[in-house]
């Protein structure tokens, strides 16, 4: 059981100092990865989904402080470590993709420069090797290898491109050729295709979908469509007001949701499928400034009781499934505390 | 009287199911270069939109990035001028309309933006933004005022966020305060350009319920641009596809995804996520991208992408096919049936 967890994040609760006061950003966060699983982090504009994944790379802004809780990758507690030993993870162990490729690519060096400079910096094969002539050789390569398996149009060509010459499909290319050069065992995909076109789109999770199955890598997967997560993940985490409210397999979730706003963000969702009756869910998320007391989620949920206006719901475990709302706490109903 | 019976009466005068009425809008943005800023070259943006949009209805344009579709919405709002093609409103050439004319068209067609942000003032308070837009085309005079604490009682949002600045506001409240600025004037005809591109989902279906109820009441006519497939089946009546500036089919919108016709639209259709685990209809997934704008279509402009495509392609422009009355496509694989 736990060799086959590649990361566990326990009650990770992470707050920014801003001129506004103390931002609650994530609340007691929870969730496991298996190996070579791809699990779905979803949720709206300042659910958290973001933060959650900046913070298990350590890489949240000045004025973010993790309060409280845990991080454990491959058996190592991430908070513990000094920087220079997350160093030796991060952009090694653990790779990024974003969502914007403006901001992650270096627009006045070439392609080949920036690649050949993870190349150079984190492969452990390459910096074994003596000879310059024989380095260069080996970079080359392995660029063009790896641009073949995203299947880079003239690879060969495009490394000498800079970064504006390429159009969004082939930087998120180029960006999914990075994150798996390295061979790592978690990676972190923020919104990676939402700057894309829907062709585009299916093309680029495709690839990452069998680049995954192939080096079997965990990823997980942060994105505001449902529809992404459907396609490509195993289980997925929906989160609110920085707390994960739900848990469990694509399967289960999708067909069953048990937490009031898991079922009204499906009812709230426009299908291109099928002609459904659209129900959205009444007022706006809650300032994170200011959180409401008890369940966050209890001034827009239709099934609030007067519990929920008073009392954190405890996180519960219903055959298999994590989910917290007091509908389902008590001793006539299903769920049992996890 | 009340402005909305005041509306309402101006609605019925015209018998004409048609409103507007778009042949063969071209728009090539010219690339200048060198010393001397000449023309060396051109951005194809619109080839061809050619469409017409019935009274009260919503007609949903829609295309990937580059497609031109809100080049030609620009078009229609007259911000932008045709390279070639006429637009009508009304039966009228808007590009022949005097400046009086003009004032009189820009009253009728608002505009509204996909960054709610960018598009309002953010030194002005809801209330100023809204007013000054009412003054400029003397309507709602004297009481201002009282007409802006109306509108923004019919888009959902209430007088005190009148007084707020833009950034007092969220997202979903901020496209609704755009969208009662467009209404202040009593449009008839609104070009929506992905009004809900900027929300979440759970604040994009208000929106667009409140869309479809003010559409119901006030029997505004929209053209919905947009990326969204999903937004494009809950409220257009019909659809038009745009591929690389040119239309490519034309249709009912229950229709076009019942039975696609062309390639293009089957392979956009097929590649929305679809929020159901094994749902997996197998994919059609499309190899390439669109090409550079800086190159003209010669004749279909979907001939290197398309699955199924023939020597005849790559030749010459697909004619139209009727498929019905209200179903056009432009595809030499229907043509040979």
């Amino acid at each position: 059981m736990v060799l086959s967890r590649i990361l566990e994040v326990a009650d990770l609760k992470v707050e920014f100092r801003t001129y506004r006061g103390v931002v609650k950003a994530l609340n007691g966060v929870s969730f496991n990865v298996d190996k070579g699983e791809v699990f779905g982090l979803a949720g709206e504009t300042g659910s958290g989904k973001s933060v959650t994944g900046l913070a298990i790379q350590r890489l949240l802004p000045g004025n973010a402080v993790i309060v409280e809780g845990r991080i454990v990758f491959d058996g190592r507690d991430l908070l513990s470590l000094k920087e220079d030993e997350m160093n030796k993870i991060r952009g090694k162990e653990i790779t990024a993709v974003f969502q914007d490729p403006h901001t992650y690519l270096n627009p006045v060096f070439t392609m080949r420069e920036q690649f050949r400079d993870i190349l150079l910096t984190n492969d452990r094969e390459i910096a074994s090797i003596k000879d310059k002539r024989e380095i260069e050789k080996a970079v080359h390569d392995r660029i063009i290898q790896m641009l073949t398996e995203v299947q880079m149009p003239a690879p060969e060509r495009v490394i000498k491109m800079y970064p504006h010459e390429l159009s969004g499909g082939m930087k998120q290319r180029m960006m999914l050729a990075m994150a798996f050069s390295l061979r790592p065992k978690l990676i972190i995909a923020d919104e990676p295709t939402t700057a894309l076109d829907v062709t585009i789109q299916a093309q680029v999770l495709e690839l990452m979908k069998s680049l995954q199955k192939k080096y079997g890598t965990s990823v997980i997967l942060i994105t505001h469509d449902l529809g992404v997560i459907a396609e490509t993940c195993s289980r997925i985490g929906v989160m609110y007001a920085g707390r994960i409210v739900e848990t469990g397999t694509v399967d289960s979730v999708y067909s069953e949701p048990l937490h009031p706003y898991t079922q009204g963000l499906m009812r709230a969702l426009p299908r291109a499928d099928k002609d459904l009756k659209v129900e959205s869910i009444g007022g706006s998320v809650p300032d994170l400034v200011d959180l409401p007391t008890g369940c966050p989620f209890h001034p827009r949920c239709s099934r609030a009781m007067e519990i929920c206006r008073k009392i954190n719901p405890r996180t519960l475990n219903i055959d298999g499934r994590i989910v917290e709302c007091h509908l389902y706490d008590g001793e006539t109903s299903r769920g049992r505390v996890a | 009287m009340g402005a909305v019976s005041t509306m309402r009466a101006e609605k019925t005068e015209t018998g004409d199911d048609v409103l507007v009425r778009v042949e063969g809008l071209r728009k090539w943005f010219p690339i200048l270069g060198g010393v001397f800023q000449r023309t060396v070259g051109y951005i194809y943006a619109v080839e061809d939109a050619t469409f017409n949009i019935k009274n009260a209805e919503t007609l949903a344009l829609v295309g990937e990035s580059g497609s031109g579709k809100t080049t030609v919405g620009l078009m229609l709002a007259k911000l932008e001028h045709p390279t070639a093609g006429k637009i009508f409103y009304r039966n009228r050439d808007v590009g022949k309309l005097s400046s009086s004319e003009t004032r009189w068209y820009r009253k009728r067609v608002q505009m509204v933006f996909q960054d709610p942000y960018a598009s309002l003032n953010p030194r002005m308070l809801i209330k100023d933004t809204i007013i000054e837009v009412m003054k400029v085309h003397r309507v709602g005079g004297p009481n201002y005022y009282d007409r802006a604490v109306e509108l923004m009682t019919r888009v959902g949002l209430s007088e005190e966020h009148l007084y707020r600045y833009p950034h007092e506001l969220s997202g979903g409240q901020r496209q609704r305060a755009v969208l009662a600025r467009a209404l202040c004037v009593n449009p008839e005809f609104i070009i929506l350009d992905e009004p809900t591109a900027s929300l979440d989902v759970s604040v994009q279906a208000q929106v667009l319920d409140l869309l479809k109820s003010l559409q119901d009441e006030f029997r505004y006519t929209y053209l919905l641009i947009t990326h969204n497939l999903a937004v494009v089946r809950y409220i257009s009546d019909r659809t038009v596809v745009m591929y690389r500036g040119i239309w490519v089919e034309s249709s009912p919108t229950r229709e076009l995804f019942g039975r696609a016709e062309h390639p293009y639209t089957q392979a956009l259709l097929s590649s929305v996520p679809i929020p159901e685990p094994r749902s997996n209809v197998e994919k059609q997934l499309l190899k390439g991208e669109p090409p550079n704008p800086t190159e003209r279509v010669k004749a279909c402009p979907f001939a290197d992408r398309c699955p199924y495509v023939m020597p005849v392609c790559n030749e010459k422009t697909p004619p139209v096919t009727q498929i019905n009355d209200s179903h056009q496509v432009r595809c030499w694989l229907t043509v040979k049936k």
